[in-house]
Parts: C-alpha cells; structure tokens; sequence
C-alpha cells in the first residue's frame, strides 16, 4: 500500500501532541462509568488501554487486561453525533427592552477550536456521511452542525473486535474503514498501520516518527479485518425495505414488542443517525432576554407526534413501527439509504435488550438470507 | 424567502375577535427590506414566536397580491396560541418564514376549482380565495364548501355571501350539529357533494381541515370520478424547526414542513388515513 | 403592579420550600419582579391575603388542611403545587395503602387528639390546579421557569417526557445497562437534570410517572436484575405512590404477578 507507515506504540503520543499544537481540541476514546466514552484527550495515558467489552443486548461490561492495545473494542453509546449535532444546543437569543421592542440575534459560539477525533470507527464514519446529508446537503444548511463539521479532523482505526451486537459487515459499513477520513489506523499490538485519507491527513503523517510497513504487518492488518467481519453473527436484510415493512404496517408484532418497550428513547439518543430535536424556550427571569434552545427528541415520545389536542402515535407500538420503518424504509427515499450503519447501540443500550435485528426479521416474517 | 433560521421582527397593526376562541392578527415587518422581499404563496405557513415563549407555525391567511400586511387567524388552543391571543395592535413578535410548498395555483387555470374546508382549515385557503376572486376570469366555475362541527364555530359568515354573489360560484356550508338560524345544510361536509355544480373531472381540489374529514372526503371525490394528481390536501403535523431538520413532521419519508405541507392526494396516497403514522 | 406571591406549606418537610430560599443572589432578582405576600418559612405571615400566584408544598392530611387548602384556592390567582408531596402525595401518602389508624393506635397513647386524615392526598384532590411541579424536591431551575412562564401569563410547556432522554442529553451512561442497577429512569419524568444516574446511582422516580409508563416491561426487567416482585413494587410505590401509574403498576407487583 503507498502512502502509509507505521507508528510504533511508544510514540502514538506524537498523534495528540502534533494535532494540539495545529490548534486542535482533541477527542478520543476513554473508559468511564463502565462504557467508552468520547471526551477530551492529552495524553496517551487517557486512552483504553486494554479495555475488552462484553456487550451483549442490554448489558455492557467493561474488563481491563494487560493487553497492549488502545483500541480493543468496538464502540461507546456515542461517538461524533454530540459532538457535531449538540444534545442541547442555543439557535438564537431575543432581547426585549423596556418599549417591547425585540432584537435577535445569532447564538454565541463557545468553541473556537476545531475538534480532531481520534478512534472513530467505520459505523461512525458511514452514520455521520448521513447526518451531513439531513444538516448540509438539503435546501436549509444548520449553520451549527457546518460550523462544527468544518474544521472537523478524523483518525479512524479499523474495528477489530466487533461486538455481539456489531452487524456493520451486513449493512455495508464497517468494519474496515474506507471513505471519509483524514487518518486511517490499523491497530498491531506493537503499533499502528498508519495511511491518509486527505491532504490533511498526508500532511499530518509527514510530522509522525513513521517507519516503513513491512509486508507481514500488512498481512496482520489483512486477518483482522477478515477476523472481524466473520465474528459478527447479528445482520439486517440487505436493501430497500420500505415496501416491505409498509406491507406489514399492522402487523402483531408491533405490538409485541411495545409489551417490552420502555418508550424510553435510550435507542434514538444512542444511534448515531437520528436526527430529531425538539425547540424549547429558556427566558431569563427578569425577562430581559431568551434563550431558545434545540435538544435532542426522540420518535418514542409522547411530544413528537403532539398536534393540539391529539398525539398521532398514542400507543408506544405506533412508535416502535415509526421509529423502525422510517430507520429501515424512508431513510432510503430521503437520503438514498438505509438510516441504520450497525453498529449495535439501540440493541445494547436498551435497557430491555429490544433487538432490532429480531424484530425486523420477525416482521418481516421469519428469516432471511 | 427572507431568513429562515432567526425570526423578525414584526408588529400587530390589527387584531380581530373571530369567534371566541379564534383571532385574527394582522403583522407589519418592522424592518423595510424585510418588508420588500417578503413575498408567499398561498398556502405557505409562517413561524411566529410569542417573545420569552415559543414559536408556532402558523398558515398565512392574507393576501398573497399584498405580501407587506401579514395575516394569521389562530385558535386559541395552546401555551403560545393562548398568549398570541393576548397580543395588542403594537406588540411585538417574532416571525421565520414563509415556509413550505403551498397550493398547485398554476394548475388552476381554466379549470372548475373546488375548496373543501373543515373547522379553522379555510384560513389556509383564503388567500387562494382571494386570488381567484381577484382574477375570477382565469377559472372556471369555483365552488367553496366548509364544514363546521357546530352552526355557532361559523366564523366570516358575510365573507361567504360575498363570494356567493360572484358569478359561476357556489357556496354550500354545513354544520354537524345546526343552531337556530342556520341555513346551511346539516351533515358532513361531504353531505354537500350532491349539490356540487362542477365538473369533478375536470377539476382542481384543495382541501383542508381535520385529517379524518380530508380522508372521507377526498375518497368520495375520488369515486365521484376526481383525479389522484387533482386533489390537494393541506397536512398538519408537529413542527418545530420548518425546515425539514427536527423531524417531527416526518410522514413516511415526507417531511410536512417542507416537502407540504399541501400535496396531491397521489403523493401521499399510501399513508393517507392510517393509523398512528 | 408587582404580581404577589404566596408559598404554603401543608404536610411536607419544607425541602421544596428551600428551592426557593436557596436562590442565593437570585431570590432577590426574584424580589424585585414579584411581591412575596405570605412565606411563612421566610417571616411573611399574613395567608389570608390575596395573591396572584399560590405556591403550595405538602399533601393535604388532615381535616384542618382541607379547609386551608380551599381558602388558599379561593383568594389565589394561579396554584402551583410544588413538589412531590402536594402533587401525588408524597412519601406520607404510603399510609393510604396501610391501615392509618392501627399505625396510630400503635405509635400514639392518645390517638383520638390527632386531627389525621385516613390518607394523605394530593392537593389536587380537593381543589382546581393549574400547574404541577413534581420532584422531591423539586428542581429550583423548573420553579424559576414556572414563575418565569407565569409573570409571561402563560403556564411553562408541560415535562412528561423520559428521564431517560434528558440523562442521555446529559451524557451520562445509562447505570442499568452497564451496573445492572435498577433504574427508573424509564418511567420517570424528566426536569431533575438526571442527577443520579449523572453520579452512578439508579433513578428513585422522585419526579414521578412520566407518559406512557411501561411498569410491566421495566418490572420484569428488574426481575432480571435479581429484584423480588415486592421489591419491584416498592420502587413504584415510594415517593410518588399515590400517582396513578405507580399505584397501579406496583399494586400488580405487590399482588406477587404481573
């Protein structure tokens, strides 16, 4: 492969160090609260050395080994979607002055930086192409994402212990990262395969204390990305299933899983493609001005579906079918494929390890290819 | 379009008592250019935002030849339309827009045009109304029919008998359930479908109103022998963001504020009527 | 004209009185807006006067109760109950299920002296509200906004949704999944700022039932947890035993099946 090297273990450190001193906010991968988190980075030190999970349909458990790698797992409950699309985020403030008269303005931006994030994974990559196509690529650009999504950098490592509930090989996007990065990582346990996806990322790597990938590195590489894709025992059918599940609209088994479903939206706050905020006003006291704020909603809501005097989806099965066809069926006629890239977070983060994989299938009417 | 992700400023210049819980507020932009580059269509809608409150979006129910004098007629039905109701001519608000596809207004030429509106949906239509009374030449025979639950929820009772008077046009009003002095018809609006004096063939509809009434009576137009691709329907759902980003809106793989929030009947044809979609 | 304010207290350990005292610097930026007319916790004594907002703590638990709650309504513009107590009862609301005069026969030498309702209700049950505030205690920030909404003269947007979707806001890592702990974030309103599944600890539903509860669904997944079924039921039956949805839902586990 031209245009790659490789990163000795000892000096991964350089990675954080050189994109700090570009002006970066770095971000990477830590274990806290028993999951991986994505937070501020300094140091190597900070990293999830040796972290193994066990994540299975509604159960996480984190296991820290003597193993040399940073980059053992899979995934956390969230990856880039906070960091570009806010949970709570201000759209505008009004001010009112003492003849009623309003002004408003823009939201102040906090963070001048841009954020470089380092282990992000294929699944990420392919959830974050589409949120760019919901905020950017319609007629109404949101000026916050593109802020963020500007100057954003990527370091992507290649997934190479998918988890239980991994099935990115079944819809295309993982576990080998292949577009949309600036750096792309193979992770050995002596170092990192290092290649560029952009000038960017080129431009970095003539900074990095690299030496030459030899050809038996390559071949570890090569396994592992089998390795992964072979581990992965969940799927979802392949295509379009918008006609196929629009056919099953009253289907029962909607309604057996709303016997298991909390309606607690943990599935759409963890999936890194949904995309649906609901607007909220925050008035200072004295009520001189006003915040209005976007956060995060869920299709499991009550709010979501609120017309005056009526919700649409009353009943939690209407949800479920909402949140399923729109993932697995509509997102293929708004954005040109399916809202699901596999990476498992709705199936392990429920907290009733509802499996959308299961489900679709039982909708769907028993298996599948 | 004028700016779409702050709001502007805006003035009540009138407001009007239409029933006791439905208003009318007329709004001015504040500012010039604002004012100037401010056009719509009919059927558009606008956010507006009651300072300290929130926003609600709400159709535009003026006259689209007279873009500088805003329109609204609201029900006064929840947090925000409540205080909205309490504004006075001076008052400030905030407004985004206009937003949305509106009515198919170049497709109505030289055909029978029929509006069917149920409860409050004839605002969204009035400014179709006033264009086609405006330029009454460019269509063929045009009938108006609104529906009401009750004779008493009637509001702009003289503006029917206005449009009555014009020539080739029909007016047919009906109320569920009928008080004294109604001389309307008593029934669903689709009870007046047997007196319409049109041809349903060749004809453009535009409805609005309660989605169980558009259901029922875009069905029976169809059998009537209406086309898919000639009804129009104007679609409500949750909107926060009017502009396809906070996805409550979503309707299949439609979003209302953007994609609607009117669409021919053929669009939408799959989902129409279904339970909790 | 300043908008005056009263804040009651009935049957109630006075902690949701405090998310007003404890404003700091803000209680007098609050001072300035509103005129604080009775506050007895705060040396405002006068309850018979007039206000435009009544905020009232506690459940309604003895026969004197009830009739101050009814003058209160009558001579206040807007009631707001404040916390869990006046808005389902409370934690004292647990006598409801129990046999309240056997428990006071037991504890007191002279039970007939007390002036003790059977049970302890929401204030809700005897007078008209306009708005409730749930929490235990409740949040300072949501009864700001409620004032906030109020001198607006409109009430603030109605918080029924999942604690959860506020937690996960939040950024904190769902403390079921990864510890097993049997949250109640799943079937509790939102609005505490999800403080304790933020420090590693389950959700007690101390702002009571959000929409669309699904008691069976979490019940069991409890069970799964290595809950019994009457420990199942005693996280519904706590703070907010007397709302609807938990009375019911741990009324099923308390029965032994769901």
């Amino acid at each position: 492969m031209d245009g790659t090297g490789f990163l000795q273990r000892e000096h991964f450190g350089e990675l954080i160090r050189i994109l700090a001193g570009r002006g970066y906010r770095v971000i990477g991968p830590q274990l806290r609260d028993g999951a991986i988190v994505y937070d501020d980075l300094s140091e190597v030190a900070q990293l999830p050395s040796g972290v193994i999970m066990d994540v299975q349909p509604a159960r996480v458990h984190a296991t820290v080994t003597q193993l040399p790698r940073y980059f053992s797992w899979a995934n956390g409950p969230q990856a880039l979607k906070p960091l570009l699309f806010r949970p709570v985020e201000t759209l505008w403030q009004a001010c009112r002055d003492d003849k009623g008269r309003l002004e408003f303005s823009a939201a102040d931006e906090q963070e001048a930086r841009p954020l470089a994030v380092i282990g992000v994974r294929a699944c990420d990559l392919a959830a974050l192409e589409l949120q760019d196509r919901h905020f950017l690529q319609g007629e109404y650009s949101d000026p916050h994402y593109a802020r963020r999504r500007e100057g954003l950098l990527l370091v992507a490592v290649n997934c190479t212990h998918p988890d239980a509930t991994c099935f990115c090989a079944s819809t295309g996007d993982g576990p080998q990262a292949r577009t949309g990065f600036d750096l792309v990582l193979d992770e050995l346990d002596t170092g990192f395969i290092i290649g560029a996806g952009s000038k960017r990322g080129t431009a970095l790597m003539e900074d990095l204390s690299l030496l030459p990938v030899r050809e038996d590195q390559l071949a570890k590489a090569a396994v592992s990305h089998q390795a992964a894709r072979e581990a992965q025992t969940r799927a979802l059918p392949p295509g379009d299933l918008y006609d196929a599940l629009a056919a099953r609209r009253e289907h029962p088994h909607w309604q057996a899983v709303a016997e298991r479903c909390l309606s607690c939206g943990n599935c759409t706050s963890v999936c890194p493609t949904c995309f649906c905020s609901h607007e909220r006003e925050q008035p200072r006291l004295d009520g001189s001005g006003s915040v209005h704020l976007r956060e995060w909603d869920s299709c499991f809501s009550e709010g979501h579906s609120y017309i005056t005097g009526l919700v649409i989806r009353a009943e939690p099965r209407h949800r479920y079918r909402q949140w399923l066809t729109h993932k697995l069926g509509a997102w293929h006629r708004q954005y040109g494929r399916s809202g699901c890239v596999g990476c498992g977070r709705c199936i392990a983060w429920c907290p009733v390890g509802i499996d959308l994989c299961e489900e679709t299938a039982a909708v769907l009417g028993g298996g599948h290819d | 379009m004028t700016e779409r992700g702050i709001p502007m400023q805006v003035e009540v210049v009138e407001r009007v008592q239409e029933s006791p819980t439905v208003f009318t507020l007329q709004l001015r932009l504040i500012e010039e250019a604002q004012r100037d580059a401010y056009r719509f269509d009919p059927g558009q809608f606008n956010m507006l935002y009651l300072y300290g409150v929130g926003e609600v979006p709400i159709s535009i129910d003026g006259d689209p030849d007279r873009p500088e004098l805003l329109q609204h007629t609201i029900r006064e039905v929840g947090r925000v339309s409540g205080g909205l109701a309490r504004l006075q001519p001076g008052d400030r608000l905030g407004l985004r827009g206009p937003f949305g596809r509106g009515w198919p207004m170049e497709r109505l030429d030289g055909r029978d045009v029929l509006i069917v509106t149920g409860g409050l949906g004839c605002a969204p239509v009035l400014p179709v109304i006033a264009r086609l009374m405006r330029q009454r030449e460019r269509y063929r025979r045009v009938a108006i029919l609104q529906g009401v639950k009750h004779s008493d929820d009637l509001i702009w009772r003289e503006r029917y008998d206005e449009w009555a008077r014009l020539p080739d046009t029909q007016v047919l009003l009906a109320a569920d359930v009928a008080g004294p002095q109604w001389h309307g018809a008593v029934g669903l609006v689709t009870t007046l479908f047997e007196r319409l004096d049109i041809d349903l063939a060749n004809s453009t509809t535009m409805m609005c109103g309660p989605e169980p009434m558009m259901v029922a009576a875009s069905r029976e137009l169809l059998q009537r022998g209406a086309g898919e691709d000639d009804i129009w329907l104007s679609m409500e759902r949750n909107m926060q963001c009017a502009v396809g980003h906070c996805g409550h809106c979503q309707y299949g793989e439609k979003f209302i504020c953007r994609d609607g929030p009117v669409f021919p009947y053929r669009e939408i044809a799959a989902l129409f009527g279904q339970r909790g979609v | 004209m300043k908008a005056r304010i009263g804040v009651y207290k009935f049957s109630s350990c006075d902690g949701c009185q405090l998310a007003f005292l404890n404003l700091g610097e803000t209680l007098l930026a609050l001072d300035e807006l509103v005129e604080i007319s009775y506050f007895a916790e705060a040396g405002m004594m006068d309850e018979d006067t007039p206000v435009d907002i009544a905020f009232v703590e506690g459940s309604i638990s003895t026969a004197a109760d009830r009739e101050r709650i009814r003058r209160i309504r009558d001579h206040s513009g807007r009631l707001v109950t404040m916390g869990a107590c006046a808005t389902a009862g409370g934690l004292q609301a647990l006598r409801n299920l129990a046999d309240a005069s056997a428990w006071l026969a037991d504890v007191y030498a002279t039970p007939e002296v007390l002036d003790s309702l059977d049970q302890a209700l929401p204030v809700a049950e005897f007078v008209e509200v306009d708005l409730e505030l749930w929490g235990c205690p409740v949040d300072s920030r949501q009864l700001l906004a409620a004032v906030r909404s109020l001198l607006f003269g409109v009430l603030p947007p109605p918080q029924r949704e999942k604690l959860c979707l506020e937690c996960k806001r939040q950024q904190a890592v769902c403390v079921m999944v990864t510890k097993g702990e049997p949250c109640m974030g799943p079937v509790t309103r939102s609005g505490c700022g999800a403080i304790c599944p933020r420090f590693g600890r389950a959700c007690y539903a101390c702002y009571g039932p959000a929409e669309s509860p699904n008691g069976s669904a979490l019940g069991r997944r409890f069970e799964g947890l290595g809950l019994l079924p009457e420990q199942v039921a005693r996280r519904f039956l706590f703070i907010n035993s007397h709302a609807d949805a938990f009375l019911e839902a741990g009324q099923r586990w308390m029965s032994g099946h769901d």
